[in-house]
């Protein structure tokens, strides 16, 4: 056990990026309300990005803006930064998709909570 | 059930006036015993009998449904809901923990031994600046050696706009004049926006040029700094909105409508493919461009890369506030 | 693993909890951007200041704006109207 939590505390990013992926995914499962599963999606994916750059940190290096004479081997991993600036700006894009779709229903249901809205739908097929 | 055939055959071959004799379709149909072959009345009550209990199965069988659909309804959905929470919950808790788990495989943390600082980053560091010009390194990579994936991403921004206004643009005009549910949406946008806030206005004439002015020294500092296209789009974009917000959409219509996103969203994409088309043909290999690189560090250098900057700022910033404005008001 | 390091991530996580229990939505969505400013702070203490730069414009900024106008358009924000108590 004390093993596992040392190695925890080394790896802390990593764990954290965990946890936050478990209460995005949580947020995402268990709320009824449709902005609260949109938060959630989006605590997932900042989740992912932080495990995707602690991948490519290294201890005592500067970030990739080469400064003249310095050595190559001084600096950190420009690529998961390259991956995950990508990634930030697809999602929002993504949140963007998900709120117009949310006000979309929202006209015709008059409710966020999706339970009374899967209920609603029902009612419409009979 | 002989009968009925009997019937239909009679029908079929004779029409109505049958020469058939009702003797030989009696002597089809299941009489039951004790009926004598003239007494059709009897076989009338019979069938009469038949409809009536099938009638009352159906009002059993319907009843029935109502009873499930009522209780599917009141606690079926309850326990449904139930079960799916512990479910998630265990499904959850059970990730978190098998990724937990995983932790101990990976490397050390911060280790340049790390298997994923391999030769490909050690090259882009060491023969970066001399290939693409640029300084900072991250934008180096993602608008030299990998463009094609930046162009696959202002695509893909641009597709979440058009998505967007498929889902909330209002048809404004039909017929020559505007539409009820665009007058509605115009009145609710008048009503609930601040209009003539001095506070917000006087904050929004000091903040937006320098907003701007920031969002585009970014965007051209790109390849020197930290920053680039993505970002300073993104503060231009929010600069536009804090313009709109203190001042409503008279004043920007003048300068940005649904046509400016359309042709500046347009050309921005249509010239970054232009650029870059020599390496997305040559299966993105680094190849000359024929421009110089320049000196790293100075503003005009690093060949492609300062033009093909502001083409993705300018896309960013177009998609932010037309998000935006179609969220607010149903058009741009 | 510095000091800060360690405050920040703790801080990301009390954010993160504190956004998926909040019961206003209005709340629920201000602690988010906190939690995306601590994002971006944890990313200059990475090494990666153009994500940094990023996250505090895209995440922190335009996101919010989305989300507040979402917000308000679907009326879970109650306008004081003070047009209204004038008349």
């Amino acid at each position: 056990m004390g093993d596992i939590l040392s190695l925890l505390w080394t790896h802390l990013d990593v764990t954290v990026a965990i946890l936050l992926f478990g209460i995005g995914f949580t947020t995402l499962l268990l709320h009824h309300n449709l902005i609260k599963k949109i938060i959630g999606l989006n605590i997932m994916e900042t989740a992912t990005f932080l495990f995707l750059t602690s991948q490519g940190f290294i201890a005592g290096r500067a970030a990739p803006v080469l400064a003249e004479g310095a050595a190559a081997a001084g600096y950190v991993n420009p690529i998961p930064s390259g991956l995950v600036l990508t990634g930030i700006v697809v999602s929002v894009s993504v949140t963007a998709v998900m709120l117009a779709l949310t006000i979309r229903l929202y006209r015709r249901y008059h409710t966020l909570d999706i339970d009374s809205m899967t209920l609603m739908m029902k009612g419409e097929d009979e | 059930m002989k009968k009925k055939i009997a019937d239909i055959l009679r029908q079929r071959f004779y029409g109505d006036e049958s020469p058939l004799d009702e003797d030989m379709i009696a002597s089809l149909g299941e009489q039951p015993q004790g009926l004598t072959r003239s007494s059709n009345e009897a076989l009338e009550a019979l069938e009469g009998v038949r409809e009536l209990r099938v009638q009352r199965a159906q009002e059993q069988e319907h009843e029935m449904y109502r009873q499930i659909h009522a209780w599917s309804y009141s606690s079926g959905v309850k326990i449904i809901q139930r079960l799916y929470r512990i479910l998630s919950a265990v499904t959850c808790f059970g990730i978190v923990m098998f990724l937990l788990w995983t932790v101990n495989t990976l490397p050390p943390f911060g280790d340049p031994g790390n298997p994923d600082n391999n030769e490909v980053a050690a090259r882009y560091v060491e023969l970066g600046p001399g290939e693409t010009g640029a300084v900072n390194m991250v934008t180096g990579m993602i608008l030299d050696y990998r463009a094609f994936d930046t162009f696959g991403e202002a695509t893909v921004l641009f597709t979440a706009a058009c998505s967007a206004l498929f889902l909330l643009k209002l048809h404004d005009h039909k017929d020559g004049k505007p539409t009820k549910t665009w007058l509605e949406a115009e009145y609710d946008d008048r009503f609930h926006e601040p209009k003539n806030d001095q506070i917000l206005q006087f904050a929004a004439k000091l903040l937006t040029p320098v907003v701007l002015l920031f969002g585009f020294y970014v965007v051209l500092n790109g390849h020197i700094t930290p920053g680039g296209g993505f970002s300073g789009g993104a503060i231009m974009g929010a600069g536009l909105i804090l313009y709109l917000n203190a001042y409503g959409f008279k004043k920007t219509e003048r300068f940005f409508t649904y046509r400016t996103f359309q042709w500046v969203t347009f050309a921005a994409l249509l010239s970054y493919a232009g650029l870059k088309s020599y390496s997305f043909y040559t299966g993105a290999n680094h190849l000359e461009s024929g421009v110089s690189l320049g000196v790293p560090g100075n503003i005009l250098s690093a060949g492609f890369i300062l033009p093909l900057n502001i083409c993705v700022g300018l896309v960013v910033m177009c998609t932010m506030y037309v998000f935006y404005t179609l969220i607010r008001k149903g058009g741009v | 693993m510095t000091l800060l390091t360690v405050i920040v991530l703790g801080a990301l996580l009390i954010c993160a909890v504190a956004t998926c229990i909040a019961k206003d939505l209005l709340v629920s969505v201000i602690i988010f951007l906190a939690y995306s400013l601590l994002m971006s702070i944890l990313w200059i203490l990475l090494q990666s200041p153009d994500l940094a730069i990023t996250e505090a414009a895209v995440g922190a900024g335009v996101t919010g704006i989305l989300f507040f106008i979402t917000l308000k358009k679907l009326h879970a924000i109650k306008v004081k109207n003070d047009e209204e108590k004038d008349r």
